[in-house]
């Protein structure tokens, strides 16, 4: 006797990577724009990206259409926030939001990996990273998605920071500049393009300064 | 006489037809602030005056953003106030997750006059006592509503609430005909005339009066006192006494109102105030 298997799954994965850059006072959110299911392409213009507040955006790879859900629940807790607090909610305070609305579904969850950047309370750049049930944790740098794992050695490579226990400590956001960061980010998806099926058509990068959002496209490898 | 006899519970009804508890709770709007609002084809203003108990405290807060596009002013009870524009916010927010797009305000009062009504026919409960003027704009236009305790509501060209308001409303009176066509500034000044009228002689400056827009291409905001101050100093309205500016031919009481600008106002003692 054989355990029975379910024959529908309310999940599916849409494919799609997302990458996020801390700097010293900046943020660079990227996402590819090609969404999938199976071996077929949906659409090659969808955007995983979304601004949540001010100094806050949100890159979510997954299942679309509980990425969707998802920002749909932040952005109204967000109203109430600013009803409540005449301000703006923090990237930390909406990092703490968003892990909390995760494991709010624990037993049924967001099927959504997501990368949070933003401007911290000092305007240094910051970079949350979650998994699908709210753990998450400030870092440098991060990505998610089907091309994360071609992704995240290469990031390591370039920004990651010597051992901690170094004297004195070095900081989590990367010493590199704005134009510079963006440079490493498109380097990034122009190579999990190439080896991930699910990884390409366009490259949306979105960079938060103290001068306000910015978004830029850039085509990638359609096959 | 028989109203004392009557007026105990909200759900006992006195001989002449009338619910006293529910014509007490009117009573306490009067009691409130002024609170008026005004509006064009293409926006809506609300104004009030924000006195503060004493000079070591801060003033109450009488305008509340419920959305981009509906703001409202209350008189009354602000405690009663706060609760329902945080039902108002609520429910805008509930529409709008649901379907992505605004909730129209005819919709957001009749909800709001339901709640009220609710609590005119629960013996545990009390009427709210607070009036609420709801300024918004949605697909058919801009709107002004009153709400009051009673649970009925009507829409306005303009309306005053709140204490020495009948001065506010007969300033308004005179002017209501060409509200429709006005622009933004003249909006804001009419409410601002308007707002002085209420203030017997006082000198008006922005920090005793609040003032908030909501238009076309212009989500409800509340202006800052900076812009306020401008704006009164602009118009020249900071005197002392009534300027001459004011058409003094216009000079007939307000007992003959244009359809739109005094349905709310208690006709005398006989009729009940629900009726009108």
């Amino acid at each position: 006797m054989t355990k029975q298997q379910a024959n529908w799954s309310p999940y599916d994965n849409n494919g799609g990577t997302c990458v996020a850059i801390a700097g010293a006072d900046y943020c660079v959110i990227a996402a590819d724009t090609r969404m999938s299911t199976g071996y077929s392409i949906l659409t090659r213009d969808y955007s995983k990206i979304c601004k949540l507040a001010d100094k806050c955006v949100m890159a979510s790879s997954g299942f679309q259409a509980d990425v969707k859900a998802l920002q749909k629940v932040l952005s109204a807790r967000h109203l109430i926030y600013q009803h409540q607090h005449n301000k703006q909610m923090s990237c930390p305070a909406m990092g703490q939001l968003l892990s909390n609305t995760l494991y709010y579904k624990r037993f049924f969850p967001y099927y959504s990996f997501n990368v949070l950047g933003g401007l911290d309370n000092e305007g240094k750049g910051c970079v949350y990273t979650y998994d699908a049930v709210g753990s998450y944790e400030r870092v440098g740098y991060s990505s998610q998605g089907s091309g994360a794992t071609l992704i995240t050695p290469f990031l390591d490579n370039q920004l990651k920071s010597p051992s901690p226990l170094l004297l004195p400590a070095k900081d989590a956001v990367t010493p590199l500049s704005e134009t510079e960061a963006i440079d490493l980010v498109k380097t990034c998806f122009a190579s999990a393009t190439e080896r991930d099926i699910y990884t390409g058509d366009k490259l949306e990068i979105v960079v938060l300064n103290a001068d306000g959002i910015c978004r830029e496209y850039m085509e990638l490898r359609k096959d | 006489m028989f109203r004392n006899q009557y007026d105990t519970d909200v759900t006992t009804w006195s001989p002449a037809g009338r619910l006293f508890q529910v014509e007490y709770a009117m009573e306490a709007v009067k009691q409130g602030s002024a609170a008026i609002g005004l509006r064009s084809k293409s926006h809506v203003v609300l104004a009030c005056v924000n006195k503060a108990n004493s000079e070591l405290s801060s003033h109450q807060k009488k305008i509340f953003k419920a959305d981009d596009h509906i703001g409202v002013a209350i008189a009354g009870l602000t405690a009663d106030g706060r609760v329902l524009s945080r039902y108002m916010r609520s429910e805008c927010i509930n529409y709008s997750y649901s379907y992505e797009s605004p909730l129209p305000v005819g919709r957001l009062v009749v909800q709001l006059a339901d709640k009220a009504q609710v609590c005119t026919q629960r013996s545990w409960k009390r009427p709210y006592g607070v009036g609420l003027l709801v300024a918004g704009l949605d697909e058919s236009g801009a709107h002004l509503y009153y709400n009051c305790p009673s649970g009925n509501y009507f829409e306005y060209q303009a309306f005053a609430i709140g204490s020495r308001s009948q001065a506010a409303k007969t300033y308004l009176e005179r002017r209501f005909e060409n509200f429709m066509g006005s622009s933004r500034d003249d909006l804001l000044k009419d409410a601002l005339f308007a707002i002085r009228e209420t203030l017997q002689g006082e000198k008006l400056t922005s920090s005793i009066c609040t003032v908030a827009v909501v238009g076309v291409g212009e989500a409800f905001h509340i202006l800052d006192q900076g812009t306020v101050q401008a704006l009164i100093e602009a118009f020249e309205i900071a005197g002392e006494e009534a300027t001459a500016s004011e058409p003094t031919a216009a000079d007939q009481p307000a007992s003959e109102p244009g359809a739109a600008a005094d349905q709310g106002a208690p006709a005398g003692h006989d009729a009940a105030p629900m009726d009108i």
